[in-house]
């Protein structure tokens, strides 16, 4: 029996994908975002998360995919990193499932139109349902991003 | 046994002594002959010594045993302090401070001392490698004669005139006065017991007068290993020196019969000392600073300096870690209280309104506390000073004073962690660069012996650390000069430049004026990271300078950093802060006014023109464009001497707000300088001004 691990599931598109749930601090409701001006077009912005400022950012934008319109559904995941604080904005989140390492693939270049180093692995659910896991560390990346700046300009 | 939980303590306390150690010593350097401040420094290291060894740091205690051993020397007079002394002493304290250090960042605390060890121990040996070592070593005849008399030096017990007169009329009674030392063994493990026999023992055959320490403090084991009394009695002195020996753990009694002719000399001092030190309480309590000069003055020393001590309070320490948790709990209070007054004013309960102005009231008490709280005097960063400024001084063969005053003067702890390191580089280059060597004071006329104030004092919302040297000024042609030369301004330029803006030059980068670069200060890196860090604080350095005549460096600081005063401004749907320090004026002006010169905007301003700037175009604001408006809202900044108009929408009120950060991913934002929370719980964006003016 391999190691058990517990993952937060939330949809982006038309993919579902996993954060460990150790990585998770909260889940909220969209909330009034104050727009932070001359930076990157994926953040959105930062949010009050009960007296600490913290910046929030558009998964679709980070990922390069189309951003939509917020809904009901629309959630904010606050993930730490280190000593990093960040709101991901996503499509909806509402299932927490458990999962066994071993059940974790690697995963093919892209996913869903998600770049493989962004992601740590593909897991399977159940019968029928594809777990795509984040690499946050790799979604956090500054550097990274400063890169991907220069190539879009 | 566990000794992490001590050692926090240890450290805390070391660093106490440390720096006692390092004023004594400097005191003492400036008044060599007071064996009163050498049993200071005795305690102090002895103290540390004992600390040292309990917690198993044996470098450390080691070399507090070696220091210990030569003040030991000095204090009962079998030597006396010189220069060669004072810098092997001064050279313990770094490595010791070096050791402190190693084990305030986890390490062992180890340091190859085996030089500073050696050239103790040989001071010890009565090895002095200077002039007038020998004479000094060999001891002069008369202070042997009188040791042969007495044991140790009397100072160590003074008499008061009532218990002279008593020992006068024993005498005049026949009976025999004695001055005993005893000593007690060094493993002794319970001293004041051992001390409290040979009272019992004493008190048997005789009466105690005096003892030194006194039997309070002999009860509560406050003394080193040895105590000395006066005792009169009519037993014989050998009788009684065998009865002590015969208690176990007692190493040794001294004994010496006082006559009166010896007595009347011990008045004679007393009287002395008296009249000295009244004459030394009555005018320092009146004006201290001035007579500490004067008395600098007359010692000539190459440093010196002396600081008006605060009473001691009753204090206890607390993690700096709880005071931050308290404050950030009292800023989400604060946001509450700015959103129960929103509340109360549109329920329009008057009960309501009342109780949440009470609250109002003491919340901001509660502020002022939790403020002071973090206060911390900056004492803790000048104590240092002295120290630096005498090496210094004597490195580079001049003379100075530092002469410090306002060091109680308090600042937020997030300041004065950060201060340090600019007043270091500011107090370098006035010894540096502004003192001159003694040859070219003595040309110049002035005294030889340089003066460099440091003086701390609050005005308004700001604190005032200037830095002022009697040297020989700024010479604006010369920093012209060599500004031209190296590209930082064209020669059109530097002719209107004004004296103020010439000083300026000093903090630009890469920049250096001395000819010939010593190691101390004048690579040209110094003064514009100085510049960079007091800016990042909120605050900045003006320079005034008369040629000949000195140089003042003074530091504007902000009292706190985490909660400002602010004017809130609307940007469209968008809330902006603007910190109120850096707000000049706010105003309205009408679209004509606004010029256009070159592709930028100027608006009349007073006598001059100023720079309108476009905020919502700087940020990109999608629902406000002030070119759209007739009449436009402004607000006049100040960065340095230069202003500039901010375009903005509305204003909303002053407010205090608690700074926040925009939380480690974001990068530097451009013109924001942090975030705080307004009332509604939302997030406003604080303007960094210094960013807007370019």
């Amino acid at each position: 029996m391999a190691e058990q691990i517990k993952v937060i599931v939330f949809a982006l598109g038309n993919e579902e994908y996993g954060i460990d749930v150790d990585k998770v601090r909260t889940i909220e409701r969209m909330m009034p975002i104050t727009r932070v001006p001359k930076t990157y077009s994926f953040i959105k912005g930062v949010i009050n998360l009960r007296g600490v400022v913290i910046p929030v950012i558009d998964l679709r934008g980070r990922f390069n995919l189309v951003e939509s319109e917020y809904t009901d559904q629309t959630r904010i995941i606050i993930v730490a990193v280190g000593d990093m604080e960040v709101g991901f904005i996503v499509d909806a989140a509402n299932d927490v499932v458990d999962l066994d390492r071993d059940n974790i693939d690697s995963p093919p270049e892209v996913v869903g139109g998600v770049k493989a180093k962004y992601l740590d692995g593909v897991a399977k659910v159940g019968e029928d349902r594809l777990l795509i896991m984040l690499n946050l560390a790799e979604v956090l990346n500054r550097g990274e991003v400063a890169h991907l700046e220069q190539l879009e300009d | 046994m566990d000794m992490n939980q001590y050692l926090s303590m240890f450290i805390d306390e070391s660093n106490d002594h440390l720096q006692s150690l390092n004023e004594k010593m400097l005191e003492l350097e400036a008044s060599p002959e007071d064996i009163g401040i050498v049993q200071v420094i005795f305690r102090s290291a002895h103290t540390l010594k004992g600390m040292a060894a309990t917690m198993g740091f044996e470098d450390l205690a080691a070399l507090t045993h070696q220091m210990e051993n030569v003040l030991d020397l000095v204090r009962n007079d079998k030597l006396k302090m010189q220069n060669f002394i004072f810098d092997t002493l001064f050279k313990s304290l770094d490595a010791l401070e070096a050791m402190v250090e190693d084990i305030t960042q986890g390490g062992e605390g180890k340091e190859d001392v085996t030089a500073i060890v050696a050239s103790l121990q040989s001071i010890v040996r009565g090895e002095v490698p200077s002039g007038d070592g020998a004479a000094s070593a060999a001891k002069d005849s008369a202070s042997q004669a009188a040791a042969s008399e007495t044991p140790t030096s009397k100072e160590q017990v003074q008499l008061d005139e009532f218990q002279y007169s008593i020992l006068q009329q024993s005498l005049a009674a026949g009976h025999r006065v004695l001055y005993i030392e005893v000593s007690i063994r060094e493993d002794c493990q319970l001293k004041a017991a051992r001390a409290y026999m040979v009272f019992d023992l004493l008190e048997r055959s005789g009466e105690v007068v005096k003892s030194h320490p006194t039997v309070q403090e002999i009860e509560q084991e406050k003394f080193d290993r040895s105590f000395s009394l006066y005792f009169i009695t009519e037993k014989d002195p050998e009788e009684l020196r065998s009865m002590i020996l015969n208690l176990s753990e007692i190493e040794d009694a001294k004994m010496a019969s006082i006559d009166s002719d010896t007595l009347s000399q011990l008045a004679q001092k007393l009287e002395l000392e008296e009249a000295s030190a009244a004459l030394e309480t009555a005018p320092s309590e009146a004006a201290p600073v001035e007579v500490d000069k004067a008395l600098v003055a007359e010692k000539d020393k190459p440093v010196a300096t002396k600081k008006v001590v605060a009473a001691p309070s009753r204090t206890i320490r607390v993690d700096i870690e709880r005071l931050d948790v308290l404050m950030n709990l009292f800023s989400e209070l604060l946001i509450d209280r700015v959103r129960l007054e929103q509340l109360a004013t549109e329920i329009k309960s008057q009960e309501l309104t009342e109780s949440v102005e009470h609250m109002g009231r003491v919340s901001s008490d509660l502020q002022n506390i939790v403020m002071k709280l973090r206060m911390v005097a900056i004492d803790t960063v000048f104590n240092r000073f002295p120290r630096m400024v005498r090496d210094l001084a004597k490195s580079l063969g001049k003379k100075l004073d530092l002469v410090i005053t306002g060091a109680e003067t308090e600042l937020d702890r997030t300041v004065i962690d950060e201060i340090g390191d600019p007043l270091v580089h500011l107090l370098r280059n006035s010894v540096d660069h502004g003192i001159e060597s003694i040859a070219e004071r003595i040309a110049a006329g002035k005294p030889e012996t340089g003066t460099v104030h440091l003086r701390a004092f609050h005005s308004g919302n700001h604190v005032f650390i200037e830095i002022q040297d009697d040297g020989k000024g700024i010479d604006r042609n010369k920093i012209l000069a060599s500004a031209i030369k190296k590209g930082v301004v064209t020669e059109d330029e530097s002719r209107t430049m004004t004296d103020e803006q010439v000083y300026q030059l000093l903090f630009a980068a890469g920049f250096s004026t001395a000819e010939v670069i010593s190691d101390i200060s004048g690579r040209g890196v110094g003064l514009d990271v100085v510049k960079s860090k007091i800016a990042s604080l909120g605050g900045h350095v003006a320079v005034t300078s008369t040629l000949g005549e000195g140089t003042l460096f003074s530091v504007q600081l902000p009292l706190t950093l985490s909660i400002i005063s602010a004017m809130m401004i609307r940007l469209g749907s968008e809330k902006y802060a603007i910190p109120l320090s850096s707000i000049v004026e706010t105003g309205i002006i009408r679209k004509e006014q606004v010029r256009n010169v070159h592709g930028s905007k100027l608006i009349p301003y007073r006598e001059a023109h100023i720079p309108l700037m476009s905020l919502s175009r700087f940020f990109d604001a999608t629902d406000y464009n002030e070119d759209d408006e007739e009449e436009t809202e402004i607000v006049v900044i100040r960065k340095g001497d230069r202003l500039a108009a901010l375009a903005i929408d509305s204003f909303i009120g002053q407010n205090e707000i608690v700074i926040k950060n925009l939380g480690k991913y974001l990068p530097q934002v451009q013109g924001i300088s942090g975030a705080t929370i307004l009332g509604d719980g939302q997030v406003a964006l604080i303007l960094d001004p210094n960013a807007l003016i370019k």
